[in-house]
C-alpha cells in the first residue's frame, strides 16, 4: 500500500508525459515547432498569463492589452485522458494516504518498506526504504491533499492551454518526489527528493518557457536551492564522515555519541553536531525561501497559479521544514544551531511581513506571506517545539493553497489582471472566491477557532516560554508580524474585493470560475476551519508526544510543550490582539480613507522603495554574486577557452605549422644559383664535418 | 726542373686569373674566350704531366667543340652587355666566406694527405705506365681492352646528346619546301606519264 | 722546387672554388653558369690526371677522358635546353629565370 501511494504519482507523471511528448510528435512532426505566435505587439508575452509586474517600477504599466488565446495552438490530443488519469491516481493515492494516516498515526503501526539495494559502495551502504510514521503519514495526508486539489483545479485553471499533459506530467512528478522525500529513510534518499522536487520547480516555474521572465525565474529558483544545497550536501558528508552511514535509524542511533566532539578542519575546532546542523539547515533555507535565500520566491510566480499553490505555499516550501523535524534528533542535541534557526526564522517572518506589505501583485502579496510563514514553522523548530511547527505547517498547507487557488480564480475572472490596484468591488461578481478567500485570510491571520488561530498562537506561545535572548528576539519579531501579516491580508482582501472597480472594462467581464476550480476552494476552506481544532490534541501538549513516539525527538531538557500549556493570558492573547490591531488599520486605510496609503507612500518615499524593493536584495546579489560569477564565466571563456586553449591549442598548433611552412617556402626561390650555393654550403659543411670527425677509415 | 717549375707556374696562373675573368668579365664574348684560354692553360698542365694525348683532345674538344658552341650560342642570343649586379655584393660576403672555407680546406688537405701505405698496390692493379709507351698508345691499350663498355657507353651518350640537341631546338620553317621522298618513290606511272597522240606542227593544245 | 702532387690539387682545388663562385655570384646571364660548371669539370680533370700521374695508374686518364666526353656532351645539352628557354621566354638573364619558385 506504502510503495502504491508513492509510486501512484510517479505512473501518472510517465502517462501523462508520455502524452505529451506524442502529441508534440504528432504537432510538428520530424520538424523544429514554430516560434511562438507573437499576438499583440508585446514581444514578451506570446501565449498566456503575463508574470508579476517589476518591483522597481511603481508605476509601471503592467497590463498586456488584448492577451487573447493563442489561437494557433491547438490543444494537444489526449491532454483530457492525462488530466484524469493523473488526477485519478493521486486520488486514489489521496485515499491510502488516509489509511496510513489512520493505521500508523491513530493505531501506532509503524512500517518500513525495503525496495531494493541503491549503493553498497565500501563503507557506505544505502537502501531504497519507505519509513512510514507519524511525521511521515501527516506529511502524507497534506501533500496528497493540496496535490490531488490542486490537480483538479488545475484541470479548470489550464483549460485553454495547448500543453496540459506536460503540465499534469509535471505535477505528478512533483508529487512523487516529494512523497519519495517525505517517506526517506536515508539521507542519500531524502536528498533525492529534495533535488527531485527542486528540479519539478524549476520545470513548472518555466512552463511558460517562451517567456524570458520565467525562465530567469526558473533559472533563479534553481540556482539559489543549489546554494542551500550544497551545504545540504556537506551537512550529509559530515554525517557520513562522522557516523559511517547516513540511513536514519543509525545516525539517530549514534547522535548521542557525538556530543561534545568537536570536527576539526584547517586549524579550525568546531562542535560537530552544531556543525551538521547548521549546514544541513543551510539546505532548508535554500529550500523554504528564508531570509538570505529568499530571493527565488517572489520570483516564482512567474509560474502559473495552481504550481504557486501546490509547490510554493504547500509542499516544496515546507521541505526544509520537515527536514528540520525529521533530523530533530541530531538538531535537539545541538542548541546553538537550534538558536540560529529561531534566529533566522524570526528575520524571516518580519522582513517578510514588511515586504508584503506594499507589494502590488496579488500573487507575491501571498508568496510573502508564505515567505513569512515559513519563518514561523522555523521559529517553533528551534524552539524545540517541532510538533507544533508540524501542525503549523498542516494547517498553513490548507488556507495558503486556498490562498493562492482563490487568488488564481481571481486572476481568471479579471481576465489575466494580477494588479491589486486594477482590481476592486469583486464581492459582488464573484461570491464563492470572495467567500472563501475571507475564510483563507481568517485562518492566516489567526481568527479564534479557526485552524491557523491554534497553530500560530501556538508558536508564538511556544516560543515565549523558551528562555534566552534569541527566543525574546524570536517572540518580538513573530508578535510584530502577526500584526504585519493581518494588515497586509486585509489589505489585500479590500482592495481586490472591496471599493470601487478600478478597471471597469475588466470588471464588467469577471464572472466565476468553473466547477473544477470552485470545489478544491471550498474544500480547502472547510480543511483551514476544521484542521484545527480537531488535531490540537495530536500536535500540542502532551498528546503530541503519544502522536508523533520515536519520529520526533525531544530532549530530556526540553519542556516546552508542557510550559507551553501554562501562560499567562497576555501572552496567549498578544497574538489576537495584533490580528483585531492589523485588520483595524487595513479597514481606516482601505475603506474608511483609500487616500491615506497613497499620501504615506509619497511622505515616506525611501521607505517604501525599500520595501517595495524587497530591501533591495536582488540589487545587492546581483551586484555581490552575479555579477562577479558572470565576469569570471567570461574571463574563463574568452580568454581561458577562447585565448588559451583555442589559441595554443589545435588554432595555435596550426597558425605555428603555417609560419613554419611560410617561413621554409622562403627558401624555394626559384633561382637556380640560389640552390647552387646551397649545395656549396651543405657541400662545405660536410667537408668541415669530415675533416674534424675523420671518415672512420685511419 | 727548374723550367718545369717556371712553366707550371706560368700555365697555372694564367688558368687561374683566366678563370677570374670567365666569372668576372662583362661581355659574355669575353668570357667565352677567357674560357677559350683557361681551356689551352689546362691542356699545358696536363703535357707537363705527361698526359699529352689528353691535352691535344682537350684542345680539340674543348676548346674546338664545346667553347666554339658556347661562342655561337651567345652570338645567336644576342645578349645585352651586362648591367652590373647590383645584388652581386650581397652575397659576395656569405658567398665569399664559404668558399674561402671551402677553398681553405681543401687546401689543407692537399698539404696534409697521406697516401695510404697499400694504396699503390690496390690501386694500380690496372695496368700501370710502361716506360717508353706514348700516352696514346698506352690508353688505348687499356681503354679498347678493359673499358670497352664505357667507350661504347660514352658513344652512345654522344649520340644522345646529339639526338637531345635536335629535338630541343629544331624548328620546322613553315614555308621550307622539301622533298617528301616517300611519295616520291611512291609515284607510279599512270599518275606521272600521260601519252599524248601530238599531230605534227601543232603542239599540244 | 719540385712540383709535387700537391700543386697540381691546388691548382685544380682553386679552380673548382671558382668554378662555384661563378655559378651563385654570377648575375648576368645563365651562359656563365654553364661556363662555371666546365670550368668545375676542367678542375676535376686536372685533379684525376695528377694523381694518374703520381700513383702511375693510366685509370685515372680513362677516367678523364670519359669525363670529358660527358662534360660535351653537358654542355651541349645544356646549351640547347638554354636557346629553346630563350626563345619562349625572351630572357636569359639570371634574375628572370625563376620559374621553380614555390
Amino acid at each position: 500500500m506504502y510503495e502504491a501511494i508513492v509510486f501512484l504519482p510517479l505512473l501518472g507523471a510517465v502517462i501523462a508525459g508520455a502524452i505529451a511528448l506524442i502529441g508534440a510528435r504528432n504537432r510538428h512532426p520530424g520538424e523544429d515547432p514554430p516560434p511562438p505566435h507573437d499576438d499583440h505587439a508585446a514581444p514578451l508575452a506570446p501565449e498566456h498569463i503575463h508574470g508579476a509586474p517589476a518591483p522597481e517600477a511603481v508605476h509601471a504599466e503592467i497590463d498586456h492589452p488584448g492577451l487573447e488565446k493563442d489561437e494557433t495552438a491547438e490543444p494537444t490530443a489526449g491532454s483530457q485522458a492525462a488530466e484524469l488519469i493523473t488526477t485519478t491516481l493521486l486520488a486514489i493515492s489521496w485515499v491510502l494516504s488516509c489509511f496510513a494516516f489512520v493505521e500508523v498515526g491513530l493505531q501506532g503501526h509503524d512500517a518500513h518498506v525495503t525496495l531494493f539495494n541503491f549503493i553498497t559502495s565500501g563503507d557506505l551502504k544505502v537502501d531504497w526504504a519507505l519509513r512510514i510514521d507519524p511525521l511521515t503519514v501527516v506529511m502524507l495526508v497534506v501533500v496528497t491533499t493540496v496535490s490531488g486539489l490542486v490537480h483538479l483545479y488545475s484541470i479548470g485553471y489550464m483549460a485553454d492551454d495547448p500543453h496540459k499533459p506536460r503540465f499534469f506530467s509535471y505535477l505528478s512528478f512533483f508529487t512523487f518526489a516529494m512523497l519519495m522525500l517525505v517517506t526517506s529513510d536515508n539521507l542519500a534518499q531524502l536528498f533525492f527528493g529534495w533535488e527531485g522536487v527542486g528540479l519539478a520547480s524549476y520545470l513548472l516555474i518555466g512552463f511558460w518557457f517562451h517567456k524570458p521572465e520565467a525562465n530567469a525565474a526558473a533559472i533563479k529558483a534553481f540556482i539559489v536551492n543549489r546554494v542551500g544545497d550544497f551545504g545540504f550536501a556537506l551537512g550529509i558528508f559530515a554525517v557520513f564522515l562522522l557516523t559511517g552511514s547516513i540511513a536514519f535509524d543509525t545516525v539517530f542511533a549514534q547522535a548521542p555519541s557525538l556530543v561534545g566532539k568537536s570536527f576539526h578542519y584547517l586549524s579550525f575546532n568546531v562542535d560537530a553536531l552544531t556543525l551538521i546542523c547548521l549546514l544541513l539547515f543551510m539546505g532548508a533555507m535554500g529550500k523554504s525561501a528564508q531570509f538570505l535565500l529568499h530571493t527565488w520566491l517572489p520570483d516564482a510566480m512567474e509560474g502559473p497559479t495552481p504550481v504557486s499553490a501546490l509547490i510554493h505555499a504547500a509542499t516544496m516550501v515546507t521541505a526544509g521544514v520537515f527536514m528540520v523535524a525529521r533530523l530533530s534528533p541530531l538538531f535537539e542535541l545541538a542548541p546553538v544551531a537550534k538558536e540560529f534557526v529561531v534566529f533566522i526564522g524570526a528575520t524571516t517572518a518580519i522582513f517578510a511581513a514588511t515586504v508584503a506589505l506594499v507589494q502590488n501583485d496579488i500573487k507575491r502579496i501571498v508568496a510573502y506571506s508564505t515567505c513569512s510563514q515559513l519563518g514561523y514553522m522555523f521559529v517553533a523548530m528551534g524552539s524545540g517545539a517541532y510538533s507544533i511547527g508540524m501542525f503549523h505547517l498542516f494547517t498553513h498547507a490548507f488556507f495558503k493553497a486556498l490562498l493562492f487557488l482563490g487568488s488564481g480564480s481571481v486572476i481568471l475572472a479579471m481576465h489575466h489582471e494580477q494588479d491589486v490596484r486594477k482590481m476592486g468591488g469583486l464581492w459582488r461578481k464573484i461570491p464563492l472566491t470572495y467567500a472563501t478567500m475571507v475564510i483563507g485570510t481568517l485562518a492566516l491571520t489567526g481568527f479564534p477557532l479557526t485552524a491557523g488561530f491554534f497553530s500560530k498562537d501556538a508558536i508564538i506561545e511556544a516560543d515565549d516560554v523558551v528562555a534566552g535572548t534569541m527566543a525574546s528576539y524570536g517572540f518580538i519579531m513573530t508578535v510584530g508580524a502577526a500584526a504585519l501579516t493581518s494588515f497586509y491580508s486585509w489589505r489585500l482582501i479590500f482592495k481586490t474585493f472591496h471599493g470601487e472597480p478600478h478597471d471597469h472594462h475588466h470588471y464588467e467581464g469577471a464572472h466565476e470560475s468553473a466547477k473544477t476550480m470552485l470545489v478544491p476552494l471550498v474544500i480547502l476552506a472547510i480543511g483551514s476551519i476544521a484542521a484545527g481544532w480537531p488535531a490540537l490534541h495530536l500536535f500540542t501538549g502532551s498528546g503530541a508526544e503519544e502522536f508523533f513516539r520515536n519520529s520526533l525527538m525531544f530532549a530530556p531538557t526540553n519542556t516546552v510543550l508542557e510550559d507551553m500549556e501554562h501562560l499567562p493570558l497576555t501572552i496567549t492573547l498578544a497574538p489576537t490582539a495584533m490580528m483585531i490591531g492589523g485588520f483595524l488599520v487595513a479597514w481606516q486605510f482601505y475603506i474608511r480613507r483609500p487616500d491615506i496609503p497613497a499620501a504615506l507612500a509619497r511622505d515616506q518615499g525611501v521607505l517604501y522603495r525599500f520595501l517595495l524593493n524587497a530591501w533591495y536584495f536582488d540589487r545587492i546579489y546581483d551586484f555581490i554574486f552575479v555579477r562577479p560569477a558572470m565576469w569570471l564565466g567570461r574571463l574563463f571563456w574568452k580568454g581561458g577557452d577562447g585565448f588559451v586553449i583555442d589559441g595554443f591549442g589545435p588554432d595555435g598548433v596550426s597558425a605555428r605549422v603555417l609560419d613554419v611552412t611560410r617561413n621554409v617556402v622562403r627558401l624555394q626561390t626559384g633561382y637556380l644559383y640560389h640552390y647552387a650555393f646551397a649545395m656549396l654550403i651543405g657541400v662545405a659543411a660536410a667537408v668541415t664535418w669530415f675533416m674534424f670527425a675523420g671518415i672512420g677509415v685511419h | 726542373m727548374i723550367i718545369t717549375a717556371i712553366f707550371f707556374y706560368l700555365f697555372a696562373g694564367v688558368c687561374i686569373a683566366s678563370a677570374i675573368m670567365v666569372v668576372t668579365a662583362r661581355n659574355p664574348v669575353h668570357s667565352v674566350l677567357f674560357l677559350i684560354l683557361a681551356f689551352v692553360n689546362a691542356a699545358g698542365l696536363f703535357v707537363l704531366l705527361g698526359a699529352e694525348f689528353l691535352a691535344m683532345i682537350l684542345i680539340v674538344v674543348y676548346v674546338g667543340a664545346v667553347a666554339v658552341l658556347f661562342l655561337f650560342v651567345v652570338m645567336m642570343l644576342d645578349v645585352d652587355f651586362a648591367e652590373l649586379r647590383q645584388g652581386f655584393l650581397n652575397y659576395l660576403p656569405i658567398g665569399g666566406v664559404v668558399g674561402a672555407v671551402l677553398l681553405a680546406e681543401l687546401l689543407f688537405i692537399v698539404g696534409a694527405w697521406v697516401i695510404q701505405p697499400g694504396a699503390p698496390k690496390a690501386i694500380t692493379a690496372p695496368i700501370p705506365t710502361t716506360a717508353g709507351m706514348s700516352n696514346t698508345l698506352a690508353l688505348g691499350l687499356v681503354l679498347y681492352t678493359r673499358y670497352v663498355y664505357f667507350f661504347e657507353a660514352a658513344g652512345v651518350i654522344l649520340l644522345i646528346a646529339m639526338i637531345g640537341a635536335i629535338v630541343l631546338t629544331l624548328q620546322h620553317k613553315p614555308d621550307a619546301r622539301r622533298q617528301i621522298i616517300s611519295r616520291q618513290v611512291a609515284r607510279r606511272r599512270a599518275s606521272a606519264i600521260d601519252v599524248v597522240k601530238v599531230k605534227s606542227g601543232q603542239g599540244l593544245p | 722546387m719540385t712540383i709535387g702532387l700537391g700543386h697540381y690539387l691546388s691548382v685544380a682545388a682553386i679552380l673548382f672554388t671558382l668554378g662555384i663562385f661563378g655559378i651563385f655570384l654570377n648575375r648576368k646571364n645563365v651562359i656563365v653558369i654553364l661556363m662555371s660548371i666546365e670550368l668545375i669539370l676542367l678542375a676535376v680533370n686536372i685533379n684525376l690526371v695528377a694523381f694518374s700521374a703520381f700513383l702511375g695508374d693510366i685509370v685515372g686518364q680513362v677516367y678523364a677522358l670519359i669525363v670529358l666526353t660527358v662534360a660535351a656532351a653537358e654542355a651541349a645539352i645544356g646549351l640547347a635546353i638554354l636557346v629553346a628557354y630563350f626563345r619562349n621566354r625572351g630572357s636569359i638573364a639570371v634574375d628572370d629565370v625563376s620559374l621553380m619558385k614555390g
